[in-house]
């Protein structure tokens, strides 16, 4: 059945669609508790006492634990999951997260205490008579702000709220580079902090079986046996064999559902405590405030050019905010996915960042989709774009003269990775003719005829995807390997379940994998069953992040797939009697070469399990296993193209025309991947033109708790996209795939962002930060017009 | 959020004085007051249950009196905690003139901070919530210490059971103290009445204590 790179229907949406999913909060359990988490509403505050009391004696309560509780029972605090050492050698300040804090809460949104009770409203009306008595500290919100001497202090651990001081490279030679060069463009920027905002709240619903002693937990989580492990080792102290994590549908997660939450650790440990289930689900509110959030950086950077417009040195200088606690993977995000890319797509030479991590009283920061790498493909693309405009050359020419050429690869960059394969010229080239780049001043005149400015803006991405070689984040502080699992069943009548430790929580594996299956195994994408999400049934997962699935858990699946055809080669050899070497597998079918003589899957498979016939010292059974662990990270290149118009009175900005031209590798179902794409894009068009998560600075209120005042991207605010691809290889994953989840979210901020740059050029202005409301836009024409109006 | 007002009270401002003490009168004007006590002399706590439309939901609040100078300003910081919904707190200078033998201007000039859900979910819509509130809450004062029909004598009547001394003109610094006690309320009254408000739009659609 080949069905590799056919549109095939998503199996899963027939269900999604008809609300029979079955997410974690569909999920009910006999004799269930509901629990609340009563959480600060203080940025910073010490915690002098819990009076439950009152609480305790309302309708319905069963339980009420505070931190001191957890604490006093051993539970441990949250783990995370990447060590990072500062320039000077020293590791990170790493300081305790407990589930629920005990002394003192660190942002809005901290849990302090949990009240479990018959039913939801009555664990909720019982938590408004929960006393707790805070004593309110100073709070410090801002990164910058928290970095300077006297700001607020949040840990004891971390002197001036420096989490870590990290480098890459040769600060001498890039100084050394930067004074040489013709010309040296400098800018100062902001990724903006963002709501990851998944459709489907978290939920956790912990169970305790008295007869066995076993655990389990619902949640949604992209990576159960993570949540598993994180859980079990380092906050519960279960053993895996006792703690079963289930992460059934998932609806959409972006990065927010990979870390293990206090949630999580807190209904499973009440479970254990009461012998009852206990079920918690976030209000939308709750998902703001306590959701790790992404991006937040503030940024220095300078680009050095020689007299031919060629980079000859790039220097970046970063303050990343990490919130209140350290979430499971934020050390790596503003270090190893972010310095390691800033060569981009460009033959730079020598390339220093540095990063100041931080801690601030607000939710925690960690990936969110492209974690890490939207943020440098933001400020490479904007310094490219400044260092056109400052030379007066062609944007899109001053790329291709920078482009890696296609005979370089394999490509050592001075940032650590070595890229496989790409050809950004040609994928420039096809995005240029789809957007009409040619004909654009002339769509530029008519739009002023019109009031409207209009100006286009490209940006060309690199992404280091399929995390990741386990050797090679262990290198770099990983606390886990990065690989990937999967089994292949083979059932006695040749339908086959294919057990993966990649998570879907929206990208479509049921049908992905299906399809992979299929054409490998010659058997109808029907006979083909995808279960994931299940700790006792999947062998092992690292889950699904990072653009991921296909590279490491596909190439998984594809080893699997190789040692059941060993397998049958050998049954289906002795059936034949034929030499194993002479026997070929193709279309489901066991062939002697040469002959008409053949034996299906299913009849082999048959054999297998009613082993009557079978070949000596060969074990029944056709159920094979493999972990792969990939050599490299997978680079999906692209270059987007933008085109905007700014109403001149209202700052309103309407995106015209959106083209993206994209290199993933191998595509096994385009329809899928177009679907990525998209979602991508209309969530990095999102962090351009819309969403900004905002702080009181003094006291350090989340105000933009609500969809009131928090923008998300709505069908209306997005263009038809003009899609197309430019593959070229993956040269070390046997399916040649690179991974397409995160591009979109990647390359649209900065190709929006230029193009408004450039739409208001005319009027002066060189940069304009992220999110580019039309109120923000408005101030800047009106100060560009009459310098001196405005505020 | 800060927010500024003046309202006529039909009233002398003796007696305006001492209907701002007296906790029956408090009691009837904020909505949904149960008790008002006197912690201290600087210091007030009280137990508001409001209500809007079906929610129902119960707030402690408690106040403290600074840069008192009686009679013409003074400084009251107020707390107000709605349980799980978050907190308010802010200030008020308030100030009463004199306007005539039966008519007091008081002004206000309030600033407040809300935090957790309130903050959240609506640090806009407070200002217009808090005004309201406000406005609601003077009205009922101007008519309960307006003079009743038979209006003259009962301002008169008012001072006579205690102590009459303090009115005319300077207080000495001793009688200053006694004033103390009594002035709070108006700058509490105010603040409270604002963060009430403010907390009660946020209870909306969630939570129905009953």
């Amino acid at each position: 059945m080949a069905t590799i790179g056919t549109a095939v229907k998503r199996r899963e949406d027939f269900r999604f669609l008809t609300g029979q999913g079955n997410y974690t909060d569909d999920i009910n359990r006999p004799r269930q508790l509901y629990a609340y988490i009563l959480r600060s509403p203080h940025a910073h505050a010490r915690i002098n006492g819990i009076d439950i009391s009152a609480a305790a004696r309302a309708p319905g309560v069963a339980a009420i634990y505070t931190g001191k509780d957890m604490m006093a029972d051993g539970v441990g605090g949250l783990p995370c999951g990447w060590q990072v050492h500062s320039k000077d050698g020293s590791p990170m300040a790493e300081p305790p997260h407990p589930p629920l804090a005990a002394d003192r809460a660190r942002h809005v949104g901290d849990p302090v205490a949990v009240v479990i009770a018959e039913t939801l409203e009555e664990a909720r009306e019982a938590a408004d008579l929960v006393n707790v008595d805070y004593a309110e500290e100073p709070a410090v919100a801002d990164p910058v702000e928290a970095l300077k001497p006297g700001a607020p202090q949040l840990f004891a651990e971390a002197p001036g709220n420096l989490c870590y001081d990290w480098h890459l490279g040769d600060p001498a030679a890039v100084d050394a580079a930067l004074t040489a060069a013709a010309r040296v463009v400098k800018l100062d920027l902001v990724n903006n902090r963002l709501v990851p905002n998944a459709m489907e709240p978290r939920a956790a619903i912990g169970e305790y079986d008295r007869a066995t002693g076993d655990y389990t937990l619902f949640t949604t989580s992209q990576n159960p046996h993570v949540i598993r492990l994180l859980m079990g080792a380092f906050v519960l102290h279960i053993p895996e064999s006792k703690l079963r994590v289930v992460a059934p549908d998932v609806g959409g997660g972006f990065g927010s559902k990979i870390y293990h939450y206090a949630e999580e650790a807190i209904v499973t440990w009440a479970a254990g405590k009461l012998r009852r289930p206990v079920k918690w689900t976030a209000e939308r509110s709750e998902s703001f405030m306590s959701d790790a959030h992404g991006r937040d950086h503030v940024t220095h950077v300078e680009l050095g050019l020689d007299q031919q417009a060629k980079f000859v040195a790039l220097k970046v200088s970063t303050i990343a905010n990490m919130g209140g606690y350290l979430s499971t993977f934020a050390p790596c995000i503003p270090t190893y996915l972010y310095g390691t890319l800033l060569a981009g797509t460009y033959t730079t030479p020598v390339i220093y960042v540095e990063t100041k991590a931080v801690f601030t009283n607000t939710v925690p920061v960690d990936a969110y989709r492209g974690a890490g790498r939207p943020e440098a493909t933001f400020l490479l693309e904007r310094i490219v774009d400044l260092a056109a405009d400052e030379i007066g050359m062609d944007p899109a020419e001053l790329r291709r003269r920078n482009f890696i050429p296609t005979d370089a690869y394999p490509y050592q960059t001075p940032v650590a990775l070595q890229y496989d394969s790409g050809d950004y010229g040609t994928t420039l080239e096809k995005a240029l003719q789809a957007a009409d780049y040619a004909g654009f001043e002339a769509r530029r005149r008519d739009a002023l005829a019109h009031g409207k400015l209009r100006g286009i803006g490209i940006a060309t991405y690199i992404e280091a995807c399929g995390l990741a070689p386990s050797a090679v984040v262990g290198s770099l502080g990983a606390r886990a390997g990065l690989y990937e699992s999967a089994a292949i069943r083979v059932h006695p009548t040749g339908s086959v379940s294919v057990l993966t430790g990649s998570h879907s929580h929206g990208q479509g594996h049921e049908t992905t994998f299906a399809q992979l299956v299929a054409d490998r195994l010659g058997i109808p994408a029907e006979s083909v069953e995808i279960v994931h999400g299940d700790t006792d049934k999947i062998p092992y997962g690292m889950g699904t992040y990072g653009s991921r699935s296909l590279a490491v858990g596909g190439s998984a699946i594809v080893k699997a797939m190789d040692k059941v055809v060993a397998k049958g080669r050998k049954i289906a050899a002795h059936l034949l009697e034929a030499a194993e070497a002479d026997v070929e597998f193709e279309d489901g079918k066991f062939t002697v070469a040469g002959t008409d003589r053949s034996k299906t899957l299913g009849e082999v498979a048959l054999t297998a399990y009613v082993p009557h016939n079978y070949p000596e010292d060969l074990e029944p059974g056709l159920d094979e296993t493999a972990f792969y662990d990939p050599k490299n990270f997978t680079f999906p290149s692209g270059a987007h193209i933008a085109e905007v118009e700014i109403d001149a009175e209202t700052g309103r900005t309407s995106v015209v025309r959106f083209t993206a031209s994209d290199d993933f590798g191998r595509i096994i179902n385009p329809m899928i991947v177009e679907g990525q794409v998209h979602g991508g894009l209309a969530q990095g068009i999102g962090q351009a033109l819309l969403e900004g998560c905002v702080y009181d600075k003094e006291t350090g209120q989340l105000l933009t708790g609500s969809y009131n005042d928090y923008a998300m991207p709505r069908a209306d605010d997005l263009p038809s996209f003009s899609l197309s691809t430019n593959t070229t290889l993956c040269t070390h994953n046997p399916l040649g795939v690179k991974g397409c989840g995160e591009a979109g979210a990647i390359g649209a901020p900065a190709a929006i962002t230029n193009a408004l740059v450039d739409a208001l050029k005319p009027l002066g202005v060189h940069h304009v930060d992220m999110p580019a409301t039309p109120e923000k836009l408005w101030r800047l024409i009106q100060q560009h017009r009459h310098p001196l109006a405005a505020d | 959020m800060e927010m500024t007002g003046e309202f006529h009270i039909p009233a002398s401002r003796e007696r305006v004085w001492e209907a701002l003490n007296d906790p029956e009168i408090l009691k009837q004007c904020i909505p949904g007051c149960e008790t008002i006590e006197k912690v201290s002399p600087t210091e007030f706590t009280a137990k508001v249950v409001a209500k809007v439309g079906p929610v129902r939901a119960s707030f402690g609040g408690k106040v403290n009196l600074s840069d008192l100078d009686p009679p013409k300003g003074y400084t009251i910081s107020g707390e107000g905690s709605g349980g799980v919904a978050g907190f308010a707190k802010g200030s008020a200078k308030v100030d009463l003139d004199e306007e005539g033998a039966h008519t007091t201007l008081l002004k206000y000039a309030v600033q407040a901070h809300v935090g957790g859900k309130l903050a959240q979910i609506g640090s806009r819509l407070i200002d217009a919530t808090s005004r309201k509130m406000a406005a609601d809450f003077f009205e009922r004062f101007a008519g309960a210490v307006a003079p009743a029909p038979a209006a003259e004598p009962a301002p008169q009547a008012a001072p006579t059971p205690a102590e009459p001394a303090p009115e005319p003109a300077e207080p000495s610094p001793e009688a200053a103290k006694p004033k103390d006690l009594r002035l709070p309320p108006v700058l509490w009254v105010t603040g409270l009445a604002a963060i009430v408000g403010a907390m009660l739009y946020f209870f909306t659609g969630r939570r129905v204590t009953r």
